[in-house]
């Protein structure tokens, strides 16, 4: 059995390092895999406490994390496509339209 | 040392050198690898705590479906090898406090907050899988309902979003 909070040092970790890749890359494609990996994180820290305290409660929210993360992949890939064929590149640098 | 406690060393430094991987690869195909390892491991994670349907639904929709729909992103945008840009002052003296803030505060809430957690009882649920389909289609049956609204509309914008010409 292992204890639980070992799991949510290592959630912690892997949303740290999602923040730090969502931070510091410049290719959007990869920022986007970057909140996929917090996204990850959070469900790691749901089953956790699921699974500490014997309720199931928390597997059922993973699941809704799963389909809001599905949707929003779809969607966000579709946005991605829009902006590589309007600026001709994936740099976020680029997409700069709102700044002053 | 326990058994499970070994496994969960090796897929836990298995998802950490992914996370990292996915930090300091240049090239977005790389990046992409990286994180279908992470969630591999993850996917391990959930078969030790015992939440078996949740690790089928991480091997089959995380590392199936969204994954391959970036590597065919990558591949069809022909992404290369992001340039280097210089960082601007806000993300200097905005940006690098607040995320070393963030950090500290995760953290303190980790280390700070674990006692009450260990309190809880052992995990002993019989055919947690049926037990989980109970609970999703009575108890959350409107959010569940919700959700399949949510994958119509999600369909509806992609395509919008990804055609050519305006129909």
């Amino acid at each position: 059995m292992v204890p639980t909070h070992y799991y949510l040092i290592l959630s912690a970790i892997l949303f740290g390092l999602g923040t730090v890749a969502f931070v510091f890359r410049r290719n959007i494609i990869t920022i986007f895999m970057s909140i996929e990996l917090m996204l990850n994180a959070v469900n790691l820290a749901f089953v956790a406490f699921s699974q500490a305290w014997n309720r199931l409660d928390g597997q059922v929210f993973v699941l809704f994390v799963i389909v809001v993360a599905a949707a929003e992949a779809a969607v966000g890939l579709g946005i991605i496509i829009l902006i590589a064929r309007i600026r001709r590149s994936l740099n976020v640098e680029r997409v700069d339209l709102l700044k002053l | 040392m326990s058994a499970p406690i070994i496994i969960f060393f090796v897929l836990a430094v298995m998802a950490a050198l992914g996370a990292i991987s996915l930090i300091v690869q240049k090239h977005p195909i790389h990046s992409a690898l990286s994180l279908i390892v992470v969630m591999v491991a993850l996917a391990g994670l959930y078969l030790l705590m015992g939440a078996e349907f949740v690790a089928a639904v991480q091997i089959i929709v995380y590392g199936g479906a969204i994954m391959v729909l970036f590597v065919l992103v990558i591949m069809l945008l022909n992404a290369g090898v992001e340039e280097r840009t210089n960082f601007s002052k806000m993300a200097t003296f905005g940006g690098i406090p607040l995320a070393l803030a963030l950090l500290v505060a995760i953290a303190g809430a980790v280390v700070g907050g674990h006692g009450s957690v260990q309190a809880a009882t052992q995990s002993g649920a019989t055919a947690p899988t049926k037990q989980l389909a109970g609970l999703l289609f009575q108890e959350f049956v409107y959010p569940f309902e919700l959700t399949s609204f949510l994958i119509l509309i999600a369909i509806l914008g992609a395509i919008v979003l990804a055609q050519r010409e305006k129909i």
